[in-house]
Formats: structure tokens, sequence, C-alpha cells
């Protein structure tokens, strides 16, 4: 016999109270938010890191080999950034860590855009805030970038690069920079839902910002063949400013720094609205999509 | 109502009064809008920038309300597509609602289903971890309870060995194990049991019967009456997006089989009600040594029995049982009026047991036991009948066959 089977369950002595809300970004919870984040991409890397024989080779071996044939190219075969002037000093280590800067922008914006139609399975069965799935992507590329940079560090200090007060402006720099990511990650997952061609048109958009930053031509070069107008448009660009100031700050004050190359520092307050703009439209976008995300895969 | 299989230690304290709500579904709908052409890229909404997309609606669920108690089993039953999962997955919190409202009161589940989100390229104890954090609970505490898990799951010998290796059954305990841990008040649950040996699901059953003593409402959404008729309290039978009838267990189970096959051969549309006329109370599957089984193994012989109470005189009736698998298929129908022979004069208010003994040669699989009373004549005249009122699970090695008869076997050269 079951009681409650006869019983007429009653309106409630005590009515529920909690109403369910369907998914949302965020969720209520910040601490779950952040432990399920780390969790994806603590996953990820450990899956990187320990799947194959040489791991964490392999995440370095693809900046490295670009780097080594970038410059062999300029420096033996081309001679564009021989020696020009101080500005040019450290050479190498000025182009591996644009290279590395770089690496992680692209790899954290388009292993983000097919994230949430990837975790297709995640996102149907369970009830966690769907903004977790882009950002640890993005964590995933901050863990990957630490990395690498501690060898930046290495090859930059084995070139000669001393140590000086201004790396203290490179968290900020790097901050900056996972910023505009995380908000191109956003947006650029949640439009992915319905719009499928986001995937090759954001790949030419990646080899299009690699020469539309300075990575491989150097600001100083730039500088010398166009206007001071179209180069401050130049600069506007993020990833151009964030690299250009992590070059000045890490390897040697001889290059400008962005404030410099944008003409005065009251300019950087423009890559930065850029960036906020970004990260907020991203943000936002995300959050309107993810109520539904789940019934639209 | 009788239900046959002893329920253990069912009765809560709690049961006899009034129970609290812990979920209150309000006049519930969801609409899918599903696109007739779909514009998947951006070239594609490029150039038809102003041609408006057209939507088919898909009413998955329709005005659904009930409150589920505090401490309730509740299960939801209806075919492929009746929108038993959409509803879930609303109380959940994956889909949100068109209209109506859910409430809850206590700490749901987040999941919906079991194993989501493990990886097959990670340990078990890696999987653990990362599904338990998944799932709500810190870092700490799922490193705490890992042991637990692993023990619960019998599978302490294979902590280190990657998921791509587990069988299937393994890592159903697994997941299972894992679930259990999650703090939560309220549990949905979408078709779980499916898998895992005979032990295992022994030991699930023994764990729900836990968690339904210390209170925890659960909401389970099936297509295996077995285990919605065991464990459920109330269940509530969908079709096409709407609710066809809530109540007790088994008379969900009657409608949903009626749903799936149609009328039943033995059933009258006018059946006697079991509370006036003649009845039959209780039905139940018996050994060799006449022990009561729900779970018994194959070779052993078995009785389908049943208990009539008569509430007439009779003369000659025919009393029958029908033994069904789990599929529906009637595997055997014993008749009391077998080879012509006759029942004898029964008077109005006795109380009858009937044993229908007989060698097993069923293959393993679940079956239900359908008994009835007749007047004499065809079986036609039903005066009671309850369908799928018992059932037994038959373990051992299944050849693929409905049935494992005793062979000959003999192999001649020509």
């Amino acid at each position: 016999m079951s009681a409650s089977a006869q019983v007429p369950v009653p309106a409630g002595r005590r009515t529920p109270s909690r109403h369910m809300h369907g998914p949302s970004a965020l969720g209520g919870d910040l601490r779950r938010f952040w432990a399920l984040t780390f969790t994806l991409a603590r996953t990820e890397f450990k899956l990187r890191f320990f799947g194959s024989a040489l791991g964490y080779v392999w995440t370095l071996v693809r900046p490295l080999l670009f780097f080594g044939v970038l410059w062999l190219f300029f420096t033996k075969v081309a001679h564009v950034n021989n020696k020009k002037g101080p500005a040019e000093d450290f050479y190498g280590a000025q182009l591996l860590a644009s290279i590395v800067l770089f690496t992680f922008f692209s790899e954290a914006t388009s292993g983000s855009v097919r994230s949430v139609v990837d975790r297709e399975n995640l996102v149907r069965k369970i009830h966690f805030p769907r903004m977790v799935i882009p950002l640890s992507v993005v964590l995933l590329g901050v863990f990957n970038l630490t990395l690498n940079l501690i060898v930046v560090a290495i090859f930059a200090l084995s070139a000669g690069v001393h140590p000086m007060l201004s790396w203290l402006e490179l968290p900020l720099i790097i901050g900056f920079l996972v910023v505009f990511v995380a908000g191109v990650s956003m947006l650029l997952s949640a439009l992915f839902v319905h719009f499928r061609d986001i995937q090759p048109i954001w790949e030419v958009t990646c080899q299009i910002l690699l020469y539309a930053s300075p990575v491989i031509i150097s600001v100083v070069t730039i500088k010398d063949k166009v206007s001071s107008t179209l180069l401050h448009l130049y600069m506007l660009n993020p990833l151009a400013s964030s690299f250009q100031q992590f070059r000045h700050a890490f390897i040697t004050h001889a290059t400008p720094s962005a404030g410099q190359a944008l003409g005065s520092w009251a300019a950087l307050a423009a890559p930065i609205a850029i960036v906020l703009v970004t990260f907020i439209a991203g943000f936002l976008v995300f959050n309107r999509a993810a109520v539904r995300i789940a019934e639209n895969l | 109502m009788t239900t046959t299989i002893p329920r253990p230690a069912e009765t809560q304290p709690g049961s006899t009064q009034l129970a609290d709500t812990a979920v209150a579904i309000e006049s519930v709908s969801k609409t899918f809008r599903l696109p007739r052409q779909q514009y998947s890229t951006l070239k594609e909404r490029a150039l038809h920038p102003f041609r408006s997309t057209e939507y088919d609606e898909l009413r998955a669920v329709r005005d659904i309300s009930v409150d589920i108690a505090e401490g309730e089993f509740f299960g939801i039953v209806g075919r492929n597509g009746s929108g038993k999962s959409t509803l879930l997955k609303c109380v959940a919190g994956i889909y949100g609602v068109q209209s109506g409202r859910i409430a809850i009161a206590g700490r749901l589940s987040p999941f919906i289903e079991l194993g989501v989100g493990f990886n097959p390229d990670l340990t078990a104890r890696d999987n653990v971890i990362i599904n338990a954090i998944m799932l709500g609970i810190s870092r700490r505490q799922a490193r705490e309870r890992f042991d637990h898990v692993l023990a619960f799951a019998e599978l302490e010998e294979f902590v280190d060995l990657k998921l791509k290796n587990y069988s299937s059954g393994m890592l159903v305990r697994l997941a299972f194990a894992t679930a259990l841990e999650v703090d939560a008040d309220i549990f949905l649950i979408d078709e779980v049991l499916a898998v895992g040996d005979a032990a295992f699901q022994q030991k699930c059953f023994e764990e729900f019967f836990r968690l339904k003593r210390e209170g925890k409402t659960i909401v389970f959404v099936s297509h295996d009456m077995f285990s919605v008729e065991r464990f459920c309290d109330r269940a509530m039978l969908m079709e096409r997006g709407e609710m066809i009838e809530i109540g007790p267990p088994p008379e969900i189970a009657r409608a949903y089989h009626k749903l799936n096959f149609g009328e039943l051969p033995h059933e009258q549309a006018d059946q006697p009600s079991p509370d006036h006329g003649t009845a039959i109370t209780a039905a139940w599957f018996e050994n060799s040594t006449g022990e009561r089984v729900t779970s018994t193994s194959r070779e052993e012989a078995l009785s389908m029995c049943f208990e009539v109470r008569l509430q007439e005189e009779l003369l000659d009736p025919v009393f029958a049982a029908t033994l069904r698998n789990e599929l529906g298929h009637t595997i055997v129908v014993a008749r009391s009026d077998q080879h012509g022979a006759l029942s004898g004069s029964f008077r109005s208010g006795e109380t009858l047991t009937v044993r229908f003994g007989m060698p097993n040669w069923l293959s393993a699989s679940r079956y239900t036991l359908t008994p009835s009373v007749a007047r004499e004549g065809t079986g036609a005249d039903a005066l009671a009948l309850v369908e799928d009122m018992a059932s037994v699970m038959i373990h051992g090695g299944a050849t693929g066959g409905i049935l494992e008869l005793p062979m000959n076997i003999r192999i001649d050269r020509t």
C-alpha cells in the first residue's frame, strides 16, 4: 500500500518558494561558476598534457616552429629587420613574445567557436551556467600562455635582456588581452550556434589579424612606411597595442610603447574602449543566447 | 490498491500526514520552434536578409500541472516523444518554459542523466572528481567522498583505468555511485537502470529505498514499468505532451500497456471493481520451497500464485494466469480448466489461493503475472483481472530465445 498514492497531494502547507528559471549564462552561484570553469579547463589541459608522449612539448612546438621559420627568413634571407636600429634589439625575443601572445589569442578564440556546440551533451543534460564553456576555453589558453611565457622569458634572458621594473606591467597587459579574448570568445561561441560559417570566417580573420598586429612586422618598420594617421588607426587594434606594449615593457624600451605609437597616452583610451565594448557585447549576446542554447543545438 | 511486491521500509513517518510540496508544476507548456528552412550560415542570412524564417511549432508539453510531495517517488511514463523528458528538462532548468511556472523547495540535482560529461580518455579517479564538481560538489568534498564512490561501485581495482576500457555496466555503476554523492533533496532521473547486472540493479534499488527513507524526492522518467511500479508512489502517463492519467503506479502501468499494445485480450470493459464482487487480492511468485520470490534463477521450479476473495457462489470458475515478458509478449497462459479439468464449487466469502506450478524454462528477463478469474465456460466472462500484478526477475544466461527448453542433443554421422 502506498500512502501517498491515495492521499491527494495537498496544495502545500509550505509552498515551494524557489522558482525554476530557465538556463542562464552566469547562474547564481559564482563559486560554482568558477569551480566549473576551472575544472573544465584543467581537464582539457591535463588531456593535452598527458594524452601524448611529449605532452606539453606539442603545445610549444607550433609557436616555436613558426618563430624559427620567421626568424630565419627575416634575419638571414630577407634582412628586413636586420639591425636597423636600437628598436630592433633582441628581434628574436620580440618576435617570439608576439607569436606566443598571438597564439594565445588565436587558439582561445578559435577553440571557443565550436565549444558550446561540441559540448552539446553537457548543455542538454546538466543545468549549469552556460558561460562556463567559452570561458573555460579561454582559461585553458591562459594556462598555455603562462607556460609559453616562461619559455619566452628564458629565451629573452639568454639573449641578454635584463629584468626591468616595467615587467610589473605585464600582468596588466595580459589581463587586457584576456578580457578582449573572453569577449570575442563569448561572441563567437554564441553566434556559431546559429551561423555555422562563423568558423571559416574566423579562421580567415585570424590570418588577417596576424598581419594587422605587430607580430612579424614591427611597429618601427610600419612607422617608416605609412602616415602617422594610418599608424594610429593600426594601433587601435587591441592586439596591436597590447603586443607593442608587451614588447616595450618586457624586452626593450627602445621600441615604442603603445602610447608612443598612438601619439599620446590618452589615446590609449581608444583600444581600451574597444576591448570593453567587445567584452560587453560578447557578454550580452551570449547572455541572450544562453536561455535557448540547449534547444537550438 | 494492492501492490504485490513487498516494499522494504517504505512506511515513512511522514506518509500518513500531508506532505509538503517539493516540486510544484503549474500549467506548464513548452513549445519548440522548428524553422522550416534553417538558415544556418551567415551567407544565407546575407543573401536573404528580409525573408523571415517560418516556424513549425512543436508543442512538446501542454499545460501540465502537478504537485510532487516531499519524499515522494514520482514516475513519469509515456512513449517516445510523449514529452516526458522535455518536462523533466524544464524542471531541471535546462529548458525554459513557455508558460506556467515551476517552483522548487529544496536543492535540486542539476543533472538528468547519469555519467554526463564522463571523458573516456581520463581515469575513473579523474572522472569521478570532475563529474562531482559538475554536479555541484566542491573539489575537496569530491576528494573526500571519492573512496566511498569507488567502494559503492565496486571498482576499487580499476581506479586508474581509463574509462574507454570500462564495460558499459561498469560505467553505469560509476555514474550512479557518483550521482548519489550529490547533495540534493530532489533528484531528477531519466532512464537509469537499464544497464548493469542483476546484483548491481538490486543494489541500486536498495539505494533508491535509502534515498526514499531519507525523505528525498525523486522524479523518475522511464519506459520500464517494473521499476516504476516497484519504486514510485505515484505516476503520471503522458502522451503527445499531455497528461493522460495520474495515479497509483499499477494503474498507470496498465494504462501504459494499453496505450502500447491496444486493448489486451483478457480485458473486459465492464470489469467489476475490486470492492464489490469477486476480487484478486494478491499475486506473487513462489519457488519450489514455497518461498515468495521477486527474483530467481532459471531451472528452479516456479509457481504463479494469486489469492482470490469470492463474493458469490461459483461453480467451476476458470482461474487463469498470464505470464508476459518485458516486451509485453504473452509467454504462457495457464488455465485451471486446461485438459477439461474442473475446479469445483465455491461459496461466497471464501478466500482461495491458486497456484500454477511449472518447470522454469524461461530465459533471463523480467516477467509479469496477470491473474484472472472468470465464470465457467470460455473464460471470457471475467469476474476479476489485474494486469501485471506481480513480477519476477529470472537470472541466468540468455540464448536470445524466449524459452530455454531442455533439449536432447544428438549428432549422428550419416
